[in-house]
């Protein structure tokens, strides 16, 4: 048979297994559907999810496993289009993406967006400036192609560094997504669901490498697609009667916008603001006043209970006064902790920002502010997207130029599918919440409110602040992750439909972190064990390093994820910021300008990463602390621009000195240009350039 | 290997097109963003404009321009002879 037929053959099998499996994963959960209303436990589902998809992924694992080299770095490169495309969105779509971005979206408005802009605009740079060219050059990594073109292994080491560097950052927030939804599927402590989740990414990269991954991450991607749709188009239908919530929430957005008109005029949302405004302004009082507060205040809350006692005040009364005097601080540093917290209430007393209004601020210049960071951060996201190796490497996996560029194609338009409909989602719970829960009465909240007011007060907690018995706005503290979580709840779906959403979570964090393992282990073995330190180990050894090294990798990370002490929506972006600032210059000029020269990329990479890391480092909270910096954020911001967004500075700082660098230095030699040529077209007559040999 | 005059033609003809698209992707990014409250706050079907181009518009358009560029070298790689052959 011919290459050609049997490709044909090849991507004819693979549709109908995928539909075959499509088929089977649905008529699972029908069963599961049924088993529910016959009274099975609803921990038992979560179980029989937790269990059935894990099992599922090992198996992919254990019946794709290989120890071919171009199996397992690129997955014999033989994906069609279309299925690199699914396995791209699921490598793509984190569990930020998946549970974090519609929360974004209900707690932000129109300032989240830019995360929706950015996570799918980048793809325009990825299809017009690197995936064609990768896929001619053809090799296994990104630093490989660095080293062929900057001559050498500086270049190559420096690569190898930025994507540890990106890689690491960011799958440590995926296995600490892993780690959370696993625990809430099953019960388990967190710190054990790290574990669980781990083996689940190793089984399944370790045995079969990058073919291993790609097949995973197709069925991946249809369990975390179906997952997200059905509750939003059943939330669709309660409310506007039509099952396409991304055609139609515009009408929502409106009576949204009337109802946020009433709320912001209401007296009683006033009033509650206004208890939380006088709440702050008394705990800063406080502050200032220690060390003589504490004693006054305690002096305070203990003559009100002995004239509560005195008066023979009822006993609710009698009872509040009692607390006071049971949950006084109970010295001055308590005191203090205490009160800065109680300060945080501020932020409870602000109006509630308009969903559709584009840079809401108090004044011109806090506006402009504000769309400046908008604008960077959509800028660090895009760029970072087009940098990140994960995602690059995935276009060495298909069979030619062509399918690489139709590749590109069908990985944005899976992507789409669940970024076009999270806006939407967002809206809709926000119309659900701000019409039927708020001003509806604390003795009828429902259900679901009250199963995940237990569940976790962090992710929702209501309290009748005024106590008026009414639901205010203002009442309702909520975090962004419930959106998501407990949008089949508020649908009024069965449970099956809770532990598939929590299952496609797992499968977006899985994933995930399953491409940046790789990434991570084939730089170290592929680049700097083979190519750099041992280049003539075996193809049998590379892979066993590979698949050693994988390992550590892995645990390392999860280790690093159970110490819990990082802030998780800041790692995934400064991942797309060193990115960013470390291989877009090097990477693009590399392909479009024969001129750049190999110490000019060396020097531009390492000064837009170190820039990048620098910015971060002096501006943002948590890596000050571990830096010990400890001149003020103010003196160190530049232009006001946020540490999520410090690529802004990388990225140009990059292209200037790769320019400048180069136009001094002589210009790189015959062979290397020959190599750009070679990369540009998909076809030369008589090329017999072998990238192989560079 | 030797490069030809059609060969110089294929890519400065690909660098026309990459530019032209990523002026595109440039103003509905950026630019539309950038005036999101000046010019682009009008109502679009229930939307303030600069909201849906955010939320749906833009990925409509990056989809598209994606889809567009890549029908387009495909065929510009037969014109001019570049193309692989037959894999898939």
């Amino acid at each position: 048979m011919s290459a050609v037929t049997t490709q044909k053959a090849f991507t004819a099998q693979l549709k109908k297994v995928y539909t075959l499996y499509t088929g089977g994963f649905l008529f699972f959960l029908v069963v599961l559907a049924i088993l529910e209303r016959l009274g099975m436990p609803r921990a038992w589902i979560g179980y029989t999810f937790l269990l059935a998809t894990v099992v599922l992924y090992a198996a992919i694992g254990v019946m794709s496993r290989t120890s071919d080299a171009s199996e397992y770095y690129v997955a014999g490169r033989r994906v069609p289009a279309v299925f690199n495309g699914m396995a791209t969105g699921a490598d793509w779509m984190s569990a930020a993406s998946f549970i974090g971005m519609a929360g974004t979206l209900y707690l932000q408005g129109y300032s989240g967006l830019a995360f929706i802009m950015g996570w799918t605009g980048g793809y325009v740079l990825v299809a017009l400036f690197l995936a064609p060219y990768l896929r001619k050059f053809g090799q296994f990594t990104i630093p490989d192609f660095l080293g062929a073109r900057y001559g050498g292994n500086t270049a190559r080491f420096v690569g190898v560094v930025i994507a540890i560097l990106c890689s690491f950052v960011y799958v440590v927030a995926q296995i600490y997504g892993v780690g959370l939804i696993t625990a809430r599927l099953s019960g388990l402590s967190f710190e054990v669901g790290v574990f669980v989740g781990l083996a689940g990414i190793l089984v399944c990269s370790f045995l079969g490498g990058m073919r291993a991954v790609t097949w995973t991450q197709v069925a991946q991607y249809i369990i975390l697609i179906v997952a997200y749709m059905i509750p939003v188009v059943w939330l669709s239908v309660k409310h506007t009667n039509i099952p396409l919530p991304q055609f139609v929430y515009g009408a929502v957005l409106e009576k949204v916008t009337v109802r946020e008109d009433q709320l912001l005029k209401d007296p009683k949302e006033l009033e509650v603001r206004k208890i939380f405004a006088d709440r702050a302004a008394s705990a800063e009082a406080k502050l200032k006043g220690l060390p003589g507060s504490f004693d006054s205040g305690k002096a305070d809350v203990q003559k009100l209970l002995e004239d509560a006692k005195a008066a023979n005040a009822p006993a609710d009364q009698l009872a509040a006064a009692q607390k006071a005097v049971d949950t006084y601080p109970k010295d001055a540093a308590a005191a203090r902790a205490a009160w800065t917290k109680e300060v945080g209430v501020k932020g409870r007393a602000a109006a509630p920002l308009r969903h559709g209004e584009a840079y809401p601020a108090a004044n011109e210049k806090a506006r402009d502010i504000s769309r400046k960071n908008f604008l960077a951060l959509i800028f660090c996201l895009m760029v970072g997207t087009a940098a990140l190796p994960h995602i690059l490497m995935r276009y060495y996996t298909t069979p030619s130029v062509k399918a690489a560029r139709d590749s590109v194609f069908w990985s944005l338009f899976f992507i789409f599918l669940l970024y076009f409909t999270a806006p939407a989602l967002a809206v809709l719970v926000k119309f659900d919440i701000y019409t039927l829960l708020v001003g509806s009465e604390f003795a009828k909240l429902p259900a679901w409110v009250n199963s995940w007011q237990r569940v976790d007060p962090g992710l929702l907690s209501i309290v009748d602040v005024n106590k008026d018995g009414i639901v205010q706005l203002a009442e309702i503290a909520i975090g962004g992750d419930i959106v998501v979580l407990a949008t089949p709840e508020i649908a009024g779906l069965p449970y099956v439909i809770s532990g598939l959403v929590a299952a496609g979570g797992l499968a977006a964090a899985l994933s995930t972190a399953d491409g940046l393992l790789l990434t991570i282990a084939n730089a170290l073995s592929h680049d700097l064990y083979y190519k750099m330190i041992n280049p003539n180990a075996s193809t049998a050894t590379r892979i066993a390093v590979s698949k050693a090294l994988l390992l550590v990798v892995a645990i390392f990370a999860a280790y690093v994820a159970s110490l819990k002490t990082a802030d998780i929506l800041f790692l995934v972006s400064a991942a797309f910021s060193l990115a960013a600032g470390g291989f877009f210059p090097a990477l693009v000029l590399g392909i479009f300008w024969k001129r750049a020269t190999g110490i000019a990329a060396v020097l531009g990479m390492i000064a837009g990463v170190s820039v990048t890391f620098y910015y971060m480092a002096t501006t943002q909270p948590w890596m000050r602390g571990m830096f010990n910096v400890t001149s003020s954020i103010a003196d160190n911001t530049w232009w006001d621009i946020s540490p999520i967004s410090a690529g802004v500075f990388g990225v140009p700082l990059g292209f200037v000195i790769i320019i400048v660098v180069s136009l001094v230095t002589p210009a790189p030699k015959r062979e290397v240009q020959e190599l750009v040529e070679h990369v540009r077209y998909p076809r030369i007559k008589g090329d017999t350039l072998d990238t192989n040999s560079l | 290997m030797q490069l030809t005059e059609r060969h110089r033609e294929y890519w400065s003809r690909n660098l026309r097109i990459t530019a032209v698209l990523l002026a595109i992707w440039f103003v509905v990014t950026f630019v539309v963003s950038y005036y999101a409250r000046e010019f682009f706050s009008f109502t679009f079907f229930g939307w303030p404009f600069s909201f849906w181009m955010g939320a749906q518009g833009a990925l409509i358009v990056y989809v598209i321009i994606i889809w567009y560029y890549a029908r387009c070298m495909n065929n510009l790689d037969r014109e001019y002879g570049v193309d692989e052959a037959e894999e898939e």
